[in-house]
């Protein structure tokens, strides 16, 4: 049976023709990118665009290995591990280039440290976090650029 | 800004006591208080160092405390920053005395932790960083310490055996330190053998959850020589500064840095900054300290701070370790007390804590593990949430 796929938490990413993007906020007119959109506060922290109007945008879905690590013991909830039982998960932080910030977020599983080197080619991927008997649910997450396909 | 003196510190022993936090703050504040000779009812201001872990006692710290001790119609307050929670209720205080309320403060702070990892608020809080960053990347605090370690073994060339060289001299130092809760002394094989828990870093390079409680009486000088303390350890610089636009270095809690896009990041970052407000209050500078306490979440982070602190340049903080300079008998010891690898966490009491340790050290207290002649001293504290402290303590 197919389970419905839904983002674990509503508004963070998405995407477009296939390709997948993270959801963030930028000031109009001006090179300041913020993630996530819905809690970058008033001009999104950046105190030389004060009182501007946060606009949404979709950030580059590439950049490059800023560092890895892993979580090797199942992190505390609101967590909930997706294997059973636990596998380290490897995260990767990744520099976007033309927002010149570094995002983090998981690897899709079956990535060790062992895959990944600073300075790599990273892409954005929809993946699951965990599933019930109903739902998979979904988050960003990054791949090595060339990676297979995650589910 | 006039100094601030120290007439008396307290500790009670870190551990996992599982014993109500007030307890600890009670019997640290109560060793410093008989240090001082301060009549309990003269203290005009209690500044209390808030946790988070043990309910609305603790959001209110500063009053359980001066219940504990027994009200004394002193003005008081709880601050909470995080890990520098101890710094900011130890600037509280000194406001407070500068501003003439009160003559002399007590300052204390204390934990119980649970076991485990640091964990968010419980419940659906998808507004919440602190909760964002568990549910969906799964990156608990040593997450974050991995990620540095590995961007310094990229950059600088650092080892795992650098790494675990920290461990091992701070748990030489701990030896000596009846008040810190791990006294065993490690090796190198000690540490590359224990379990991966942030690759590269091990269960013996990130730093434990503890309880504990530390206290300090601040007065002015003048105060202090009525009491008869001619020559107290003085504080010289408070910094608990934020970080300048854009912070581009991934800490906690944050899923993504800012962005660098439309401004250029400064040339000092945040934890390079948090030093070099203290030292530009104190109008001393790197080459003056004889020794430093700092914040060695894990074993990665305390080579960061010999930079970031300019006890080298950046990149050479492996060499220093590596010469022996950071060990005491080396030029510069670093975590005389054992720091944070011996002690665990005990939030709201450890910033305070590490100026308890400076203080012994800068009246020669401090038994095997003391700093020959130490005068000048410097804390460091992780800034985390965009907080951070540091202290410049002198005699």
């Amino acid at each position: 049976m197919t389970k419905t796929r839904v983002p674990a938490v509503e508004g963070l990413f998405t995407e477009v023709d296939g390709v997948a993007h993270l959801i963030g906020a930028k000031v109009p007119d001006r090179e300041s990118y913020f993630f996530p959109a819905h809690l970058s506060g008033m001009a999104g922290g950046d105190p030389g665009a004060i009182g501007a109007e946060l606009e949404e945008c979709l950030l580059s879905n590439k950049g490059t290995v800023w560092s890895y690590t892993t979580s090797s013991y199942t992190p505390p909830p609101p967590f909930v591990a997706n294997t059973e039982p636990y596998e380290p998960i490897t995260i990767a932080a990744v520099k976007l280039e033309r927002e010149q910030m570094v995002v983090l977020g998981q690897c899709p599983q079956g990535i060790t440290p062992d895959d990944l080197e600073i300075g790599m080619e990273m892409e954005l991927t929809i993946d699951v976090l965990h599933e019930d008997d109903e739902h998979a649910y979904t988050v960003w997450k990054w791949r090595p650029v060339g990676a297979a396909e995650g589910n | 800004m006039d100094d601030l003196a120290i007439i008396g510190v307290g500790m009670h022993p870190w551990g996992k006591w599982g014993r109500n936090f007030a307890e600890y703050g009670t019997f640290a504040a109560r060793e410093a208080l008989a240090e001082a000779r301060v009549d309990w009812r003269d203290v005009g201001y209690i500044s209390g160092a808030i946790t988070v872990r043990n309910g609305y006692p603790g959001y209110v710290a500063g009053s359980t405390f001066a219940r504990a001790l027994g009200f004394n119609g002193a003005q008081v307050s709880s601050s909470y920053s995080a890990c520098a929670s101890g710094v900011t209720a130890l600037q509280v205080a000194r406001g407070q005395i500068f501003s003439g309320v009160t003559e002399v403060a007590l300052v204390v702070g204390a934990d119980t932790t649970p076991k485990g990892f640091l964990k968010p608020n419980e419940g659906d809080r998808p507004d919440d960083l602190d909760w964002l960053r568990f549910k969906l990347v799964g990156a608990t605090n040593p997450v974050y310490f991995g990620l540095n370690a590995r961007r310094r073994m990229d950059v600088f060339g650092a080892t795992s055996e650098d790494f675990a060289r920290v461990k091992v001299k701070n748990s030489r130092h701990a030896v000596h330190n009846e008040r810190a809760r791990f006294t065993k002394e490690y090796d190198v094989d000690d540490v590359l053998n224990s379990p991966v828990v942030s690759d590269p870093l091990r269960l013996l390079d990130i730093c434990a959850t503890s309880d504990g409680g530390a206290a300090l009486v601040v007065c002015s000088l003048d105060y202090a020589r009525s009491l008869g303390h001619d020559d107290p350890v003085r504080i010289g610089g408070l910094s608990t500064v934020t970080p300048t636009y854009p912070d581009t270095m991934i800490d906690l809690p944050y899923i993504a840095t800012d962005s660098a896009g439309a401004t250029a990041e400064p040339l000092r970052g945040f934890k390079e900054s948090i030093g070099d407000k203290v030292y530009e209050e104190a109008g001393l500078g790197p080459e003056d300290v004889d020794v430093a306490e700092v914040y060695d979440l894990s074993s990665s982070l305390e080579l960061d701070w010999y930079e970031q602190l300019g006890f080298c340049a950046e990149g050479e903080a492996e060499q220093m370790l590596r010469n022996g300079d950071t060990e005491i008998g080396g030029r510069l010891p670093v975590n005389p007390s054992g720091g944070l690898g011996a002690f665990g966490e005990a939030v709201p009491a450890q910033a305070i804590a590490q100026v308890c340790e400076l203080v012994w050290q800068l009246r020669g207290q401090a038994g095997r593990r003391q700093v020959e002649g130490a005068r000048v001293g410097i804390t460091a504290n992780q800034g985390l949430f965009g907080h951070g402290s540091s202290v410049l303590v002198r005699r």
